[in-house]
C-alpha cells in the first residue's frame, strides 16, 4: 500500500485551511471552514485505500482493484456533510435576519459571572450586601 | 431471536417516516411516536433478558461479517438501550402534555416528533453499532435530529446557544472521521471485532495516534473537560423536554462510546493517567462552574459536566470494579439528571422562571414540585442510600482498591464534588423552595398531570435504582467482566 504525497498534501491543505476558517467570528466563514475539514477528512479517507483499477468485478484482477469500502463510506460521509452544510447555512441566514449579522456570540451568562467576579461581588443571589466603595477602588 | 436486534432503530425511523406525512395531524403524530417508543422500550427489555446467554449479532444487509455492517447487543448495549427507552418514552410523554415547546405554543411545530424520533434511532443505532464507521452515522443521525432540536422555533437566544453547539459539534464529527479513516488505512477494518486483533499487532505509537483521536472526537460529545465549554451554553436555551433528554442521553452516548472503545480496542490502561486527570478536572471545574450560577438550568448544565467526570473515573482505573461502578453509575445518571432537568421545566412553569433570584416559596405552593426536586438532588448528590451514593461509593472503593497516588487523588476529589454538589443543589432547596415567596408579576402556567406523572415516574425510577441495586451491581458487574474479557464479543462476532 502506498498513499499518494499529493493526496495527502490536499488533506494538510485543507484541513489547516478549514481550521483556520473555523477560527472566524461569522458563521458564513465558519461554514466555509466545515466544508474545507470535511472534504479534508473526505480525502484522508480515500488515502486509507492504495490506489489502483476500479473496483468492479470483471474489469480488472481483483488483486489490482482497489478497496471499495473507504469510496463507499466517503459517499456516506459526502452526504452527511452536505446535509450539515445545509443546516449551518439556514443558521445563518435565520441569525442574520434577527440580528442582521451573523456573528457567533459570547455566553451572556458566561459574560454576567465575570462582570460580578470583577466586582467582587461573589455571584449568591442572596449575597446583596456588596461594597460599592472598595469595588471602585480595586478596578481602579 | 436475533431479528430482534435491529428493531430498535428501524422502528423509530419508520415512526419518524410516519409522523412527518402526519404532519396536519397532532393527535396521530402523538398516538405513533408514543407507541413506537413504548414498543422500543419492551423489544429492548426483551433483548436484555436474551443477551444474558451472549451477544446478539445480526450483520445487516445479509453480508459475511468483517465485510458488512453488524449490530451488536450485548449485556452493555443492551442495558443502555433500556434506560434510554425508558428515557425517551417518558421524556416524550412529558413534552406532549407541554403541548409542544416552552413559549412556542401559539405555533405548534410538526418537526417534533418525528425529529425526537430519529434522535432515539440514532442514540439506538450508537448503541447497537459493532463497526466504527456504524458508530460514526449513528452519531451523525442523532446530532441531526439535535441540531434541529436545540434551534427549535428559531428565537435569537436558541439560534446563538445553538450555533456553538452545531459547530463543536461538526468539529468533534470530523475528527471521528479522520480517526475511522487512520484506523482504516492502518488497519484495513472497521469491524470492532476484527479490530482487537488488528490493533494489537500495530506498533505502540501508531496505537497511541488512533486511541488519541477516538478519545479527542469522543471527549466533545460527552463533554469532557477542557472539551466542555460548548455544553453549559447550549443546554439551557432549548425547551425544558429537549434540554431533559439531551442531558440525560446524549452526553451518555459519548461516555458509551469511550466505554466501549477503551475496554474493546484499547484495553490496558495505556492513557490511563491522562484520563484520571481529566476526570479530575472535569469534575473539579465543572463543579465550581456549577456553584456560581444563579441559573437553575445553568446550575444543573454544569453539574452534568462534573458528574461525567465520575463516569471516566472509572473507565481510567480499568479494573473490573472500577467499569462495573462506572456503569452503574451512567444508568443512574441518566434517569437522575434527566429527571431534574424536567423537574427545572415544572418550575420554570410554576414560577415563570429559572433564576433563582425569581423564585422562592415554592416548597409551601407546590409542595409536590418540592419532593419531585428533593429525591433526586439528593440522588445526585449521593447522600445515603440513594443509587447516586452507592455508584460513588462503588467508584471510592475501586480507587482505593487500586491505591495509586492518582487514584487517591481521585478519590478525594471525587468526595470533595460530591459535596460542592449537595452545596449547590441545597443552595436551590433554599432559595427556590424553603425561603419565603418573592414577588414576581409572573403567572404560574398551570402544568398538565401528563408533565407531572412522567417526572413522578422517572423520580420513582430513581428510587427503584436504589432498591434494586444489588441485582443491578451484579449486573453490571457481570458487564465489567464481558468487557475486560473481550473473548465473548469477538467470539460472537466473528464465530
Amino acid at each position: 500500500m502506498r498513499p499518494s504525497i499529493v493526496l495527502l498534501l490536499a488533506v494538510g491543505v485543507l484541513f489547516a485551511a478549514g481550521t483556520i476558517l473555523l477560527l472566524e467570528r461569522t458563521l458564513t466563514r465558519v461554514l466555509l471552514g466545515v466544508m474545507l475539514l470535511g472534504n479534508g477528512a473526505n480525502l484522508l479517507v480515500l488515502a486509507a485505500a492504495w490506489p489502483g483499477s476500479p473496483p468492479i468485478v470483471g474489469t480488472a484482477d481483483p488483486a489490482e482493484m482497489t478497496d471499495p469500502l473507504p469510496q463507499a463510506m466517503i459517499l456516506t460521509a459526502i452526504v452527511i456533510t452536505l446535509g450539515m452544510t445545509a443546516f449551518l447555512l439556514a443558521l445563518a441566514y435565520r441569525s442574520w435576519r434577527l440580528s442582521g449579522h451573523d456573528e457567533v456570540q459570547d455566553d451572556a451568562e458566561d459574560r454576567r459571572v465575570r462582570e460580578l467576579a470583577e466586582r467582587d461581588e461573589g455571584s449568591d443571589a442572596e449575597d446583596l450586601d456588596t461594597d460599592e466603595t472598595e469595588t471602585v477602588e480595586v478596578r481602579a | 431471536m436475533t431479528w430482534l436486534v435491529p428493531l430498535p432503530v428501524i422502528m423509530p425511523l419508520l415512526g419518524a417516516a410516519t409522523t412527518l406525512l402526519m404532519f396536519r395531524r397532532p393527535r396521530v403524530q402523538r398516538a405513533i411516536s408514543v407507541s413506537v417508543l413504548t414498543a422500543t422500550l419492551v423489544v429492548s427489555a426483551v433483548l436484555l433478558v436474551l443477551s444474558a446467554d451472549g451477544p446478539l449479532v445480526v450483520a445487516v444487509g445479509g453480508w459475511p461479517v468483517p465485510l458488512g455492517i453488524v449490530l451488536v447487543a450485548d449485556r452493555l448495549a443492551t442495558l443502555m438501550l433500556v434506560v434510554s427507552a425508558a428515557v425517551t418514552l417518558c421524556v416524550l410523554l412529558y413534552s406532549i402534555g407541554q403541548g409542544g415547546t416552552d413559549g412556542d405554543e401559539e405555533h405548534p411545530l410538526s418537526v417534533y416528533h418525528p425529529t425526537y424520533l430519529i434522535l432515539t434511532a440514532g442514540v439506538t443505532n450508537a448503541f447497537l453499532s459493532g463497526d466504527l464507521f456504524n458508530l460514526y452515522v449513528g452519531f451523525e443521525i442523532l446530532l441531526a435530529a439535535s441540531y434541529v432540536l436545540i434551534t427549535l422555533g428559531g428565537t435569537e437566544n436558541r439560534i446563538r446557544a445553538g450555533t456553538t453547539y452545531v459547530v463543536v459539534s461538526l468539529l468533534s464529527s470530523v475528527i471521528f472521521l479522520a480517526g475511522i479513516g487512520l484506523i482504516y488505512a492502518a488497519t484495513g477494518t472497521l469491524n470492532m471485532a476484527q479490530l482487537v486483533e488488528r490493533l494489537d499487532a500495530l506498533p505502540d505509537g501508531v496505537r497511541m495516534v488512533l486511541q488519541g483521536m477516538l478519545l479527542l472526537a469522543f471527549g466533545i460529545k460527552a463533554a469532557i473537560f477542557p472539551l466542555s465549554a460548548w455544553l453549559p451554553d447550549s443546554y439551557p436555551t432549548a425547551p425544558a423536554p429537549v434540554t431533559a433528554v439531551f442531558a440525560g442521553l446524549l452526553t451518555k452516548v459519548g461516555v458509551y462510546a469511550i466505554i466501549r472503545t477503551e475496554t474493546l480496542l484499547f484495553p490496558g490502561g495505556r492513557v490511563a493517567d491522562l484520563l484520571m486527570v481529566a476526570a479530575l478536572s472535569t469534575m473539579l471545574v465543572g463543579i465550581l462552574g456549577a456553584v456560581a450560577q444563579s441559573d437553575l438550568k445553568r446550575l444543573l448544565s454544569f453539574t452534568l459536566v462534573s458528574h461525567i467526570g465520575y463516569l471516566l473515573f472509572g473507565v481510567g482505573l480499568a479494573s473490573r470494579a472500577g467499569i462495573a461502578a462506572a456503569v452503574f453509575y451512567t444508568l443512574h445518571h441518566i434517569i437522575v439528571q434527566t429527571t431534574l432537568f424536567l423537574v427545572a421545566g415544572l418550575i420554570e412553569r410554576r414560577g415563570g422562571s429559572t433564576a433563582l433570584d425569581r423564585l422562592g416559596g415554592l416548597a409551601r405552593t407546590a409542595p409536590v414540585l418540592a419532593i419531585l426536586f428533593f429525591l433526586p438532588a439528593l440522588n445526585l448528590a449521593g447522600i445515603p442510600p440513594f443509587s447516586g451514593f452507592l455508584g460513588k461509593l462503588g467508584l471510592i472503593q475501586a480507587g482505593v482498591d487500586d491505591g495509586a497516588v492518582l487514584s487517591w487523588l481521585l478519590v478525594g476529589g471525587s468526595a470533595l464534588t460530591s459535596l460542592l454538589t449537595l452545596y449547590a443543589l441545597a443552595r436551590v432547596w433554599n432559595l427556590a423552595f424553603w425561603r419565603s415567596p418573592v414577588s414576581t408579576d409572573a403567572t404560574p402556567l398551570r402544568s398538565s398531570r401528563l408533565m407531572v406523572t412522567p417526572t413522578a415516574a422517572l423520580v420513582a425510577a430513581g428510587v427503584v435504582l436504589t432498591l434494586a441495586a444489588g441485582p443491578l451491581y451484579s449486573l453490571t458487574d457481570t458487564v465489567a467482566g464481558d468487557l475486560l474479557e473481550r473473548t465473548p464479543y469477538v467470539e460472537a462476532v466473528l464465530p
